[in-house]
């Protein structure tokens, strides 16, 4: 299952993380944000090494900002709290599988 | 307007002969098209089985044939699709939004290709396909949007309310509608965008420079391509994926003709909208 990451666990749940964490950036009313979704939450299910969460930009303004995401959905890749890759746009599985190698 | 159970956008031969498939089926379709597109610039079609007539007549026939089959045919221009259980299509001259369970993009491929340095490059970092979905990043911001039709003026309305400023850049084109709409419209042609990590500012062929936060791009009209994007279907370059049925990632969304990539020839449109009419059936009769 994808977790959820917000301002008040990012921290600790994606910087402080020991393993390369992928955070999608994504909001309810962007037709590409809902179709990455469930390709999100089969890659996680296969790839329990990689830990795996989204971020709503409209509960989480804050975090948009900070990593200055313009367009949804963007998928982050963290390795050691830090951020290694940005990719926009929808990714299929073996995209996500690219992005995090 | 009736409840359909599918809804064609394009009257080519791809969405057409979806249509001749569905409608033998008893199902009600529309087809939504605004005029003949590749076969409006083609005077013979020497080379399709049983046919040597002009594209645009080969066209007016094509739509005859769904008419005399019960398919509803709307002249009107599609400027947004919505999908959550299902799709729901915004039409210029509707006020009313047109539901549809299953949705065939048949549109074939526009004919307006952008090619601006730095496109790609700001990409996710100012560039962007999609006000709905981008608009939010852009509060109080500079905002300009690339085209002079009816999809950018939907564009631009709906930005007009998020950012500080909302530029129409026509690119060349009669920008009056625009104008009227009440925006700031620039339609010198654009020749580059730059900036540094960000998008700062767009160039136009006289020179001169318009200072930027975003840059939305809606060329022409909506084509199937366009609006596969911002539904979440998956691309391959400019062309929608399909599967052997003509079907998309996304449940109910099926695409044939040109928008799909391969060979531009009517027997080939002919055959994917085929396709996809016998998958759309399939699909309506699984649900």
């Amino acid at each position: 299952m994808a977790m959820e990451f917000t301002t008040g666990n990012f921290a600790q749940e994606v910087l402080a993380a020991k393993q390369p964490v992928l955070v999608d950036f994504w909001a309810t009313r962007c037709g590409p944000c809902r179709m990455q979704a469930p390709i999100l939450e089969a890659f996680a299910a296969e790839h329990p090494e990689i830990k795996v969460g989204k971020v709503n930009v409209d509960e989480n303004p804050d975090l948009a900002e900070k990593f200055s995401i313009m367009s949804i959905p963007t998928l982050l890749v963290f390795k050691d709290g830090k951020l290694v890759k940005t990719a926009v746009g929808l990714h299929d599985k073996g995209g996500l599988a690219e992005l995090v190698k | 307007m009736e409840n359909y159970n599918v809804v064609i956008i394009g009257g080519g031969p791809a969405g057409v002969s979806a249509a001749l498939y569905l409608a033998r089926a008893n199902l009600r379709v529309a087809i939504v098209e605004n005029g003949p597109g590749a076969l409006a610039r083609a005077h013979k079609i020497d080379n399709f089985y049983g046919a040597a007539v002009s594209g645009p007549r080969l066209y007016a026939e094509g739509l005859e044939q769904a008419r005399n089959l019960g398919v509803d045919i709307i002249q009107d221009e599609v400027l947004a699709v919505e999908y959550f259980d299902s799709f729901v299509l915004t039409l210029k001259e509707q006020a009313k939004p047109l539901p549809a369970p299953v949705l065939i993009l048949a549109t074939g491929t526009k004919n307006v290709t952008l090619n601006l340095p730095g496109l790609v490059e700001y990409e996710g970092k100012g560039i962007s396909y999609c006000a709905v979905c981008d608009g939010f990043f852009f509060r109080k911001k500079k905002l300009a949007v690339l085209g002079h039709g009816s999809f950018a003026l939907h564009e631009a309305e709906y930005l007009r309310h998020i950012a500080a400023q909302v530029t129409v850049l026509t690119n060349g084109q009669d920008d009056s509608a625009a104008r009227a709409a009440g925006f700031a419209t620039i339609a010198t042609p654009v020749t580059a965008v730059t900036g540094a990590g960000k998008l700062e500012a767009v160039h136009f062929a006289d020179g001169s420079e318009l200072e930027v936060n975003g840059l939305f791009i809606a060329l022409g009209t909506a084509d199937s391509t366009d609006i596969a994007r911002k539904l979440g279907a998956q691309l391959e370059g400019r062309f929608i994926k399909v599967d052997a049925d003509g079907a998309t990632n996304i449940p109910g969304l099926f695409a044939a003709g040109d928008c799909i990539g391969g060979l531009k020839q009517v027997a080939k449109a002919v055959h994917d909208g085929a396709r996809a009419g016998l998958a759309a059936i399939k699909f309506l009769r699984q649900q």
